[in-house]
């Protein structure tokens, strides 16, 4: 298949949503193309009203080798959430 | 085997006396046709990305086509409410000589630079003609004209694009594109030049006289050309011509032989 054209990571906002959803990913030879591909891939069903593509060698990932030392620190530290608070009905999106 | 009762066939006489069903059919058959060469590339296009593009399209066609025989065939039926039509009769139970669709929806796909230059041609004058047919006086062709036109929008920017992208791409796509531009351009003549129910059409009010687009559609071929670094073929006696009056080139009898194959073995059938 087409290799000259790099992989890029689709990311689609919602109508109901307030942030960019990782979709997938799909082939283009440029941003422009890459924005249609994702139109005509990703928003088919009316899933979308705004669409984000980065180029996936953009991307720099967090090794799961380092899971422990990065997450499991924070294990037993409650304080840390804010469980202890009751939040008034007007607040939303939280 | 069962043969096709009589009754079931369309009355071209009904057809072709009537300027507006005439006309209602000359846009389904022109959105049926292309959208059916598109859907040939399904499953064949250069990346799966672009065989869902094409593919989207072909259905935009394909849902534009169900609109216009459906009013067609409501038009008809006040006509004749003894022996009623669908939208599967126009669609399927008539003949080469009465499909009306313009030449360019029915020549062959070719290589893939081809299929995009015969849709931005075709995407570009029904976007100058939807914009028009969306002041017609008749209710049913401006909805129509005006849903339809949000497809047509997508489709002339992605036809564009590719244009652009063949054209000012390698040595070899150039060549290519610059060679499907002088096979297709003999077949855009067409569209501009008014048939018998289009002029009634446009002297009732509820249709567009062919010629007002002209201008628009070739500044936007020439501007998209000019990106492309491709040069506009020169128009020159000998065009093509008879689409519109039945009188087709020897590639659609083919394409209704595999598209209404089904129907016409299997009268009535059903998904």
């Amino acid at each position: 298949m087409h290799t000259d054209w790099p992989l890029w990571e689709v990311f689609i906002r919602s109508k109901q949503g307030l942030d960019h959803k990782h979709v997938g990913s799909l082939h283009a030879a440029d941003a422009q193309m890459a924005i249609e591909n994702a139109r005509d891939v990703y928003t088919r069903r009316m899933e979308g009203v705004s669409i984000w593509v980065v180029q996936s060698s953009d991307i720099h990932a967090s090794n799961p080798d380092d899971a422990e030392s990065l997450y499991d620190p924070a294990n037993d530290k409650a304080y840390r959430h804010p469980t202890f608070y009751d939040l008034p009905d007007e607040l939303r999106h939280m | 085997m069962q043969t096709m009762p009589a009754s079931l066939l369309p009355d071209t006489t009904i057809i072709n006396t009537n300027a507006r069903i005439s006309y209602v059919l000359y846009l389904a058959d022109n959105a049926l046709i292309l959208g059916h060469r598109n859907s040939e590339w399904c499953g064949h296009g250069p990346a799966l990305e672009q065989d869902i593009a094409l593919s989207n399209i072909a259905l935009d066609l394909l849902g534009q086509a169900r609109h216009l025989y459906q009013y067609a065939a409501e038009l008809y039926n006040q006509l004749n409410p003894s022996a009623p039509v669908t939208e599967d009769h126009l669609a399927y139970l008539r003949d080469v000589r009465d499909f009306r669709n313009c030449l360019l929806a029915e020549q062959p796909n070719g290589h893939w630079g081809q299929t995009v230059l015969r849709q931005f041609f075709f995407s570009c004058w029904q976007y100058y003609f939807y914009q028009q047919l969306q002041h017609s006086n008749d209710t049913q062709l401006q909805a129509i004209a005006i849903k339809s036109l949000k497809e047509v929008t997508y489709h002339l920017r992605w036809s564009s694009e590719w244009v652009i992208r063949l054209g000012d791409g390698t040595a070899e796509s150039k060549t290519r594109m610059q060679q499907a531009a002088a096979d297709l351009w003999p077949y855009t003549h067409e569209l501009f030049q008014p048939a018998a129910f289009e002029q009634e059409a446009v002297s009732a009010g509820y249709g567009v006289t062919p010629g007002s687009i002209e201008k628009d559609c070739l500044g936007r071929i020439q501007h998209i050309f000019s990106e492309a670094t491709l040069s506009v073929p020169v128009t020159q006696p000998g065009l093509h011509s008879g689409g519109k009056t039945g009188v087709h080139t020897e590639h659609l009898g083919f394409i209704l032989a595999e598209m209404q194959f089904l129907q016409r073995a299997y009268p009535g059938s059903e998904w």
